[in-house]
């Protein structure tokens, strides 16, 4: 395994509003690295840092061990071309799908391929249709996203983020706009896509997935990773008592003996 | 209240007329393509991040969206050649009044379809590393004009009666025709009453389309 990402005393704030106080993290190509943590934590926070929705008011990000950015005065300085280029890179899915209403499902996933990577159109078509298949909606290719289920479009939103080929892939709480019976397909969705060796950085309260699925799961705490660890002794026996109540918290999830 | 309706004369003159309806077409032609264009140039601008843009966009949509059209036809005929040396004539002037009068109006039309978009479909084109142009072109703006064209058609309606307003500068459209007929047969009733019936049976299919428009948009949502 060869490091992909790694990130460097992470800092953010909004105006006095310190959100995160020095993250770091390095992930191996193929983990998948599920974030716990209250609400308010900042795990959105950190999330949209690693692809630059947000910029960092300090810090470094690599990316397959490229820095991002340039490094001036012991600031890091930034320009827009570089930062689309490195978000075309990292695959992100939302926990309101924002597909494009205007276009087919199809068109949603080539999109960004034609526009972004200049792909050609058959080629970007056969990429799409392979995606598409990949979460199971190859035969919804030309729908509307408004004629599809809630489950439908988020595995529509992970097809296009798949398709730009990412390095890795960011899920910030994608089942949590769900009705429950709908979670389950997209969560399998997921799974399969950390079978076959995708990199992700999971944002999700299920813990389930979590104990199954994860490699790795990091516990946010005000701004801090507060504890990590192997799901299976993490989620058992934290070994802080705000992690524990954080956990009891979850009532309804009951870990397997 | 005798009067006795004689249209005769208008018919006679059609001739003169239809000159006016085609100066009335064509400057409604120019004002509406330029005001509806421009306004989305001045909308984009206002919504913009960089004050640079938005500012003077802003400067301008208030400047003529509260003055009278009317006013600014006139100004533009009288007082822009002396201020700045520039030519005008009355076409001109009042295409200059019309368009940027609508320019203003539209630009705050498309700017509140912006402001509609939810901020995900920004973030969407964001994350899959599209530049703020590229998904304004591509994602935000298709789905902002889609929800604003009704009140487009209005602007364009307005547009399209704001045409007379060029007469008083002395542009050949219907109206001044008109004038010229009442003044030259003493019809005026007849005269401005064909201005009024022209105006209405062109209009009327075209409001009663919007209403279509607006309900197949709806149901589009
Ligand atoms: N754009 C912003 N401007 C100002 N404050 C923000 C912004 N985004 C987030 N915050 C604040 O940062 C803190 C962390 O937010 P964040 O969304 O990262 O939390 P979270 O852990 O994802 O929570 P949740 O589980 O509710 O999604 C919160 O206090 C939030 O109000
Ligand atoms: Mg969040």
């Amino acid at each position: 395994m060869s490091e992909i990402l790694r990130i460097e005393n992470l800092h953010k704030s909004f105006d006095d509003l310190e959100v995160l106080k020095g993250i770091d993290l390095t992930v191996q190509s193929g983990e998948t690295v599920v974030i716990l943590g209250s609400s308010g934590s900042g795990k959105s926070t950190m999330l949209r840092c690693v692809n630059f929705m947000e910029s960092p008011t300090n810090g470094k990000i690599y990316l397959n061990g490229d820095l991002i950015g340039t490094e001036r005065n012991g600031k890091m300085t930034y320009k827009e071309a570089e930062l689309c280029t490195l978000r075309s890179r990292i695959g992100m899915v939302f926990q309101h799908f924002n597909l494009f209403p205007h276009m087919t499902v199809l068109e949603n996933v080539l999109e960004g391929q034609v526009i972004v990577l200049g792909r050609a159109k058959m080629e970007a078509r056969d990429k799409a249709m392979a995606q598409l298949e990949r979460v199971g909606l190859a035969e919804k290719a030309f729908e509307y996203p408004s004629r599809l289920s809630g489950g439908q479009k988020q595995r529509v939103a992970i097809a296009r983020a798949l398709a730009m080929d990412p390095e890795v892939m960011l899920f910030d709480e994608v089942t949590s706009a769900l009705d429950p019976e709908l979670v389950g397909e997209v969560l399998k969705t997921m799974r399969q896509l950390a079978e076959e060796g995708m990199t992700m950085l999971c944002v999700t309260h299920e813990l389930g997935f979590a104990y199954h699925v994860a490699n790795r799961v990091l516990f946010l705490n005000e701004g801090i990773i507060l504890e990590q660890g192997e799901p299976q002794s993490i989620l058992k026996n934290p070994d802080t008592n705000r992690m524990r109540e954080f956990l009891d918290g979850h009532s309804l999830f009951k870990l397997p003996d | 209240m005798g009067h006795t309706w004689d249209f005769a004369t208008i018919l006679q003159n059609w001739p003169v007329l239809w000159v006016g309806i085609k100066g009335t077409v064509f400057i409604f032609v120019i004002t509406v393509v330029l005001g509806l264009g421009g306004g989305l140039v001045v909308g984009v601008a206002r919504y913009a991040k960089s004050p640079f843009l938005s500012w003077p966009a802003r400067a301008f949509v208030e400047v003529f969206r509260n003055t009278p059209v009317l006013v600014q036809i006139i100004w533009f005929f009288y007082a822009f050649p002396i201020l700045t040396g520039i030519e005008t004539d009355p076409f001109l002037a009042a295409v200059l009044g019309i368009s940027l009068n609508t320019m203003a109006f539209s630009a705050e039309i498309y700017r509140a379809g912006i402001q509609s978009i939810d901020r995900g479909q920004w973030e969407a084109g964001k994350a899959i590393g599209m530049t703020y142009n590229q998904t304004l072109r591509r994602i935000i703006l298709p789905v902002a004009v889609k929800r604003v064209l009704p009140a487009l058609t209005n602007r364009g309606i307005e547009v399209f009666k704001m045409s007379t307003l060029a007469s008083v500068v002395g542009y050949v459209e219907t109206l001044n025709q008109a004038k010229l007929i009442a003044d030259l047969n003493y019809n005026p009733i007849e005269s401005y009453t064909a201005v009024a019936l022209i105006f209405f049976v062109v209009l009327f299919p075209v409001v009663q389309g919007t209403y279509v428009l607006e309900r197949m948009l709806r149901k589009g949502d």
